[in-house]
């Protein structure tokens, strides 16, 4: 990690134009290198992928607004993307107003949440931006005043000439401003000049949320709208083959039923086209509460449906196996499968040879199973279709995948596409495959009336994009003096592996070798919070424990002798991970915890640490197990993510991710029986609730000079592995299988 | 069937013609245009329906249109004429949320607790809002910004 290690794009620009009524407007847009269909990686993307855009609106009576160029899902980018463009600008942010700016491919490409990479993106950028439109508010002052412009001063929203005691507003310079050139080479202020950047602010659209304000797609509607939901399989591994909705279509505010193709057989997918059903029933209507009705007097025949071959970009076609498929099966195979020799991912030194030489072998298992996302807002989308166009309100973490496929579905050209971002209720992944915003347009086109598509919790439960289940093999060689001599991670799952081949320990082993493999599924997959590294770091980090505690090592102490290693003589070429970072939130979490000090003798405490998302978080957790319930005390986290933004909506954040992954790793499974998931809504997939949350949770950020690194997924990893290391101080157990809860 | 309601929402008699089995949340969000109450699970497990009903917390998934004839119903939208009830006012002092859609039904079980139980300890706090599932894990904020609304 550089110290400034921005991809900054060299056709990045900026245009100025005038407001109706006067004023200044300076439109932000980036374009960078995408690659869409890349790989699946695309998630943990790096900082050239991804393009933003934005607006400041500055009028003649000196109101200034900020448009968020990224979609917002909770992660506070309405807050802390405007803050950027508003430290440099040097306005008063308790008067400006932040507004989601739509999403507009006439104007734009590539507006992304995923990946915690907005903030990462947008450091330069829009800071930019903000600099250019106060030089460009600055230069206006200096012709009107005629004085040279280094005598003139901003503060706050006003230009300021000392000499002459001047100060007038930014507003009464708008208009002028906007003849103007936007300036090139522009100096940004260096980091220990910020005023706002790095103070606490609160969330901008906290007022509207408190109050129950109309801000999700679940809220929208307009007049003549329609609401719609869909019919689909019952289990994984069907398919429609009849249905009769004479009666459903009997049902009081009902006003037609139909069948949609989500995609054409013929169609192309993208990495983001994933949907788990193809054909579905759409029932159409008044109020919500009447479809719901009438949904269930449909008649519909499902039957097996045979493999199928899906077309994908770049002749990437995937096969969709046939057959009705259960937990207890995918076990069986992942068990069998971890058995057999898999894909070498990276190989250092001898393993085998230290492994046949070894006095010991430590070898351990984990596994996880799939997770719904569990969005806390149902999937939903509003649409309307007219002729060649289509207007949608709808949920998206990226719009620019989806507007494409809309464009080939619709037969209709992308500019004709107007998505506005509406707030998400959640996304954690979930709402990067839109694939319900072609399911409302086809709705919408053939009802011929703009409409609301609305999935029940059922639906988004047993007919969701899940995380996939994993299993991981480590093995650890030691020889007579108990120093470990090879490390083995053999990784796969239903369908991917979730190994990082070059992430920590490799680089600190000598032997080393990673290998993975995997079992193709009809259930669908997709990114959820921290993709991989969630199940990474679990099994990860409570092998090391183990060994740690086979080698009568602290297991913070052990670590850090790792790292010191990858540090000053590192095995391999490629290793992911900055070893001095990763030991800087080691070595903060065990001051904050007072790790190893006496008072805390009789704590039940495990700890965890991981880097993902160019950001490395370390946790300590302190729990208790009475009558088989966990009760967590403490969370203390430690976290490196470059220069924080917005310490509060950061904090929140990680308090966050530290709750999720607690409830994930006690409580969270889809599991499947011949194809059906056996959770299909709040009453049967568990949640962490209030009182299993941690009783108080700590968060500190290693003080950074380093550009911003990433914050939404990195400290959700760790924890799981915390609670495993946890759990076997106040039980004697170590904990292989998630969900931990039910084994206690 | 289809039926007249006349219901007392927001100290405001609302007509009404509906399903005498439509839940309450519905007729809220798709019959009166009232966004804020939010559905969630359908099913009373997630709490983002929360309503008052004679000033106690209740699903509104859960409760049909014709169950509620005369009684008082009290919204988010309601819950103070100027928005500024002291547990809107702590969630915004504290910072509470993150995508903010489980919000509404939080602060109106909240604001039901404290009006039962001005002094509630953790352990009554967690007990009461144990219905409320927040997807984003702002649980300890929810906990923190019902303390300081109590001590207000
Ligand atoms: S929507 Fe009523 S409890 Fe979940
Ligand atoms: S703030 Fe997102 S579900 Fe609670």
């Amino acid at each position: 990690m550089k110290k400034t290690d921005t991809n900054y794009s060299r056709r990045s620009f900026l245009k100025v134009s005038s407001l109706s009524g006067g004023g200044f407007m300076l439109g932000i847009s980036w374009f960078a290198t995408a690659k869409p269909e890349a790989s699946l990686e695309a998630l943990q993307m790096e900082a050239t992928w991804q393009e933003l855009t934005s607006y400041i609106k500055i009028t003649p009576d000196n109101a200034v607004k900020i448009f968020c160029p990224n979609p917002e899902f909770g992660q506070n980018v309405m807050t802390s993307m405007p803050m950027l463009i508003a430290e440099e600008l040097d306005v008063d942010w308790k008067s400006l107003e932040v507004e989601q700016a739509p999403f507009n491919t006439a104007l734009f490409n590539r507006q992304f949440t995923g990946g915690s990479q907005s903030i990462r993106s947008a450091w330069k950028i829009l800071r930019t931006a903000g600099a250019s439109a106060r030089q460009m508010i600055l230069t206006a002052a200096s012709e009107a005043w005629a004085v040279p412009v280094t005598e003139l001063t901003t503060s706050l929203g006003k230009v300021m000439h000392a000499a002459s005691g001047k100060s007038v507003t930014y507003g009464s310079f708008a208009t002028a401003a906007t003849k103007l050139p936007v300036p090139k080479g522009i100096e940004l202020k260096g980091n220990s000049s910020f005023r706002l950047l790095g103070t606490p602010q609160k969330n901008v659209e906290g007022a509207k949320i408190v109050h129950g304000k109309s801000l999700f797609t679940m809220d929208y509607r307009e007049s003549g709208m329609l609401i719609a939901m869909t019919e689909r399989p019952p289990a994984f591994g069907m398919r429609l083959k009849s249905f009769d909705a004479i009666e459903a279509k009997k049902m009081p505010g009902i006003v037609d039923i139909f069948p949609i193709q989500v995609y054409e057989p013929t169609q192309k997918l993208a990495m983001f086209d994933t949907r788990s059903f193809n054909e579905v029933i759409a029932v159409v209507g008044k109020t919500t509460w009447e479809v719901m009705n009438a949904r269930k007097k449909l008649k519909a025949v499902w039957e097996v449906s045979p493999e199928t071959k899906e077309l994908g970009m770049n002749n990437r076609d995937t096969i969709v196996p046939a057959g009705l498929e259960s937990t207890k099966q995918h076990q069986a195979e992942m068990l069998a499968k971890g058995k057999l020799p898999g894909r070498i991912e990276r190989k250092d030194g001898d393993p085998d040879k230290a492994f046949a030489e070894a006095k010991f072998v430590l070898e351990r298992t984990y596994t996880a199973p799939f997770l719904a996302h569990n969005i806390m807002e149902p999937t939903s989308t509003f649409a309307h279709v007219k002729g060649d166009k289509v207007r949608f309100v709808a949920p998206i973490q990226g719009p620019d995948f989806i507007a494409s496929t809309i464009a080939t579905r619709l037969g209709i050209p992308k500019e004709n596409i107007e998505i506005n971002l509406a707030r998400m209720g959640g996304g954690f992944g979930r709402r990067a495959y839109g694939h319900y915003m072609v399911e409302a347009a086809l709705i919408s086109k053939q009802a011929n009336a703009p409409v609301k598509l609305i999935y029940k919790r059922e639906d988004d439960v047993s007919g969701g994009i899940y995380r996939p289940t994993y299993t991981l093999t480590y093995r650890a060689a030691f020889d007579e003096n108990k120093q470990l001599t090879a490390f083995h991670a053999k990784g796969g799952g239903v369908p991917e592996s979730p190994l990082h081949a070059n992430r920590f320990p490799a680089g600190a082993i000598d032997n080393y070798l990673a290998e993975s493999w995997s079992i193709p599924t009809n259930i669908t997959i997709g990114a959820f919070r921290g993709p991989r590294s969630n199940f990474n770091a679990a099994a990860e980090q409570s092998f090391l424990d183990e060994v740690a505690e086979y080698m009568g090592k602290d297991p913070i102490a052990f670590r850090l002798d790792l790292l010191q290693r990858a540090k000053s003589n590192p095995v391999g070429k490629i290793n992911d991970y900055d070893a001095s970072h990763y030991m800087g939130v080691l070595e903060l979490v065990r001051e904050k915890s007072g790790w190893g000090k006496p008072e805390h003798a009789n704590k039940k405490r495990g700890v965890s640490a991981y880097f993902c998302h160019n950001s490395y978080a370390a946790q300590v957790i302190d729990l208790q197990v009475k009558d088989r319930q966990v009760r967590v005390d403490q969370v203390t986290s430690a976290i490196d993510c470059g220069v924080v933004v917005n310490p509060e909506g950061a904090k929140n954040m990680a308090e966050g991710a530290a709750i999720d992954g607690i409830g994930n790793a006690l409580f969270g499974q889809l599991t499947i029986v011949d194809g059906r998931t056996e959770q299909t809504n709040f009453d049967s997939y568990r949640m962490i609730r209030h009182a299993e949350a941690p009783k108080k949770i700590e968060v500190h950020f290693v003080k950074s000079e380093v550009d911003p690194t990433g914050l939404g997924e990195p400290p959700f990893p760790p924890i799981f592995g915390a609670v495993a290391n946890a759990l076997y101080k106040a039980t004697g157990k170590r904990f292989y299988d998630q969900p931990f809860g039910p084994k206690i | 069937m289809i039926k007249k309601f006349s219901l007392k929402i927001n100290k405001k008699v609302q007509n009404v013609q509906v399903d005498e089995n439509m839940p309450l949340l519905w007729v809220l969000r798709d019959v009166l245009e009232m966004p804020g109450t939010k559905y969630g699970c359908g099913v009373g497990s997630c709490g983002a329906c929360t309503v008052h009903l004679n000033g106690q917390a209740v699903r509104s998934c859960q409760l049909p249109v014709s169950a509620l004839a005369g009684q008082e119903i009290t919204t988010i939208e309601g819950l103070a004429a100027k928005g500024d009830h002291p547990v809107q006012k702590a969630w915004l002092d504290v910072d509470v949320a993150q995508c903010g859609y489980c919000q509404s039904g939080q602060i109106m079980s909240a604001a039901a607790l404290l009006k039962n139980n001005p002094n509630p300890t953790e352990e009554d706090i967690e007990n009461y809002m144990t219905g409320n599932i927040c997807r984003c894990g702002t649980y300890t904020r929810i906990k923190k910004a019902i303390q300081l609304a109590a001590s207000k």
